[in-house]
C-alpha cells in the first residue's frame, strides 16, 4: 500500500493509523494525527483502516510566533 | 491582574516562541519579559524524532499558558485542521487564528479568516484571530463569535511598528468594550508603549525580542514599556496643543527691567 506520510511516499502495510505510527517509531502524547486533511484523534487511531494513497500528516508542537 | 476573557493574568505581554539562539534563552527571555501567554506552534515531526517533545517539556517547565497558532495555514480547511490538532496536543481550546492570504506581505486572507473563525467558535473554540485593523472586518470576526481581536500595527517580522495611528485610534474607538490585542510588527519597546498608550489591552510579539542581540535583556525593556504605556493610558494623557504653554507659573515672576 503506498501512503503519503508528512509529505514524502512510503510503502507499508500497516493496517490502521496507529500500527503506521508504531512502525515508523513514533510515539508520545505530544502528537497529532490527521489522514487526508481531516483529524484522526489518539483515541481512534487503532480503529482508524489506512487505504492506499492515504495523505498522513504527523505534527508535534513546535516554536511559534 | 489583566483579565483576558476570563482567565487572570499578570501581564499584559504575550511572547512569541520562535527564532531564539537557544532553547534556554528562550526560557530565560520569557521569565524576564514576565509573560504568562507564550504562542507556539505544530510542525511536521520526524519519523522517530523527539523535536517536538524536547520543545513541549520545555514550554510546560514555564508555568505559562499556551495559545497555540495556525501559522502558516493559507486556507480555511488547513487553519481548521491545524486549531483541531492543536487542542487535541496542547489541552487548550484557545487559539491564534491566522489564515494567510500573501506570501509576500504575510497578511491575512480576512475572507477566510472569518469563514475559519466562524467554524472554530462554533466548534467551541475561543479564537484570537489575526487580523488587519479593518473595521468591518472586526465587525465579522465578532460576529461569527469571536470574543478578541488581534489587528496587526505592521506586516509580521518587520519590525516598523504602528504605522497607522489612526486606523488602531479609531478600532479602539469603535470596540470599547473588546479585548484589542495588537499582534504582529512591534519593534522596539517604544512601539509597544505607544499602543498601549492608546488603550490597546496587550501586545503579541516575537522577533523584536527574538532576534534581538541580548533577547533576554529586550524582554525585560518590552515588559516595563507594556506597564509604562497601559499606566499612562490609565492617567489621562495630555493632549497635543499647537502653541506653547508655560509650565512655569507666571504670576509673581521677578522684573528686573
Amino acid at each position: 500500500m503506498k501512503l503519503i506520510v508528512n509529505g514524502e511516499a512510503l510503502d507499508s502495510a500497516a493496517a490502521t493509523l496507529a500500527v503506521l505510527l508504531a512502525e515508523l517509531d513514533y510515539e508520545g502524547d505530544w502528537l497529532a494525527t490527521a489522514v487526508n486533511s481531516d483529524v484522526v484523534h489518539k483515541a481512534n487511531r487503532a480503529e482508524f483502516r489506512l487505504s492506499d494513497g492515504d495523505r498522513i500528516e504527523i505534527l508535534s508542537p513546535m516554536q511559534g510566533g | 491582574m489583566f483579565d483576558l476573557l476570563g482567565a487572570a493574568l499578570p501581564s499584559r505581554l504575550l511572547l512569541g516562541t520562535a527564532q531564539y539562539p537557544s532553547p534556554a534563552i528562550l526560557a530565560d527571555a520569557v521569565k524576564a519579559s514576565g509573560a504568562s501567554v507564550v504562542t507556539v506552534s505544530l510542525r511536521r515531526e520526524m519519523a522517530g524524532g523527539k523535536g517536538g517533545e524536547k520543545f513541549w517539556s520545555l514550554v510546560n517547565s514555564l508555568g505559562v499558558r499556551i495559545l497555540p497558532n495556525t501559522a502558516g495555514c493559507h486556507s480555511v480547511k488547513e487553519a481548521v485542521t491545524t486549531a483541531k490538532m492543536a487542542r487535541e496536543v496542547f489541552g487548550t481550546s484557545w487559539i491564534k487564528l491566522e489564515v494567510i492570504g500573501n506570501h509576500d506581505t504575510l497578511q491575512p486572507d480576512v475572507f477566510g479568516l472569518v469563514e475559519a473563525a466562524r467554524i472554530l467558535c462554533e466548534d467551541g473554540f475561543t479564537v484570537f484571530p489575526y487580523t488587519t485593523d479593518d473595521l468591518v472586518v472586526a465587525e465579522r470576526l465578532l460576529g461569527v463569535g469571536c470574543k478578541v481581536l488581534m489587528p496587526w500595527c505592521a506586516p509580521i517580522g518587520s519590525a516598523l511598528g504602528p504605522v497607522n495611528i489612526m486606523a488602531l485610534r479609531s478600532m479602539r474607538g469603535h470596540f470599547p468594550d473588546v479585548p484589542l490585542i495588537v499582534d504582529a510588527g512591534l519593534g522596539r519597546p517604544s512601539h509597544a508603549a505607544t499602543v498601549m498608550e492608546l488603550g490597546f489591552d496587550a501586545v503579541l510579539l516575537n522577533t523584536a525580542v527574538a532576534k534581538a542581540a541580548d533577547p533576554v535583556g529586550m524582554a525585560r525593556a518590552f515588559s516595563k514599556a507594556v506597564d509604562a504605556g497601559r499606566e499612562a493610558f490609565g492617567s489621562g494623557l495630555l493632549e497635543p496643543r499647537d502653541v506653547a504653554v508655560p509650565s512655569t507659573p507666571t504670576i509673581g515672576r521677578a522684573v528686573f527691567s
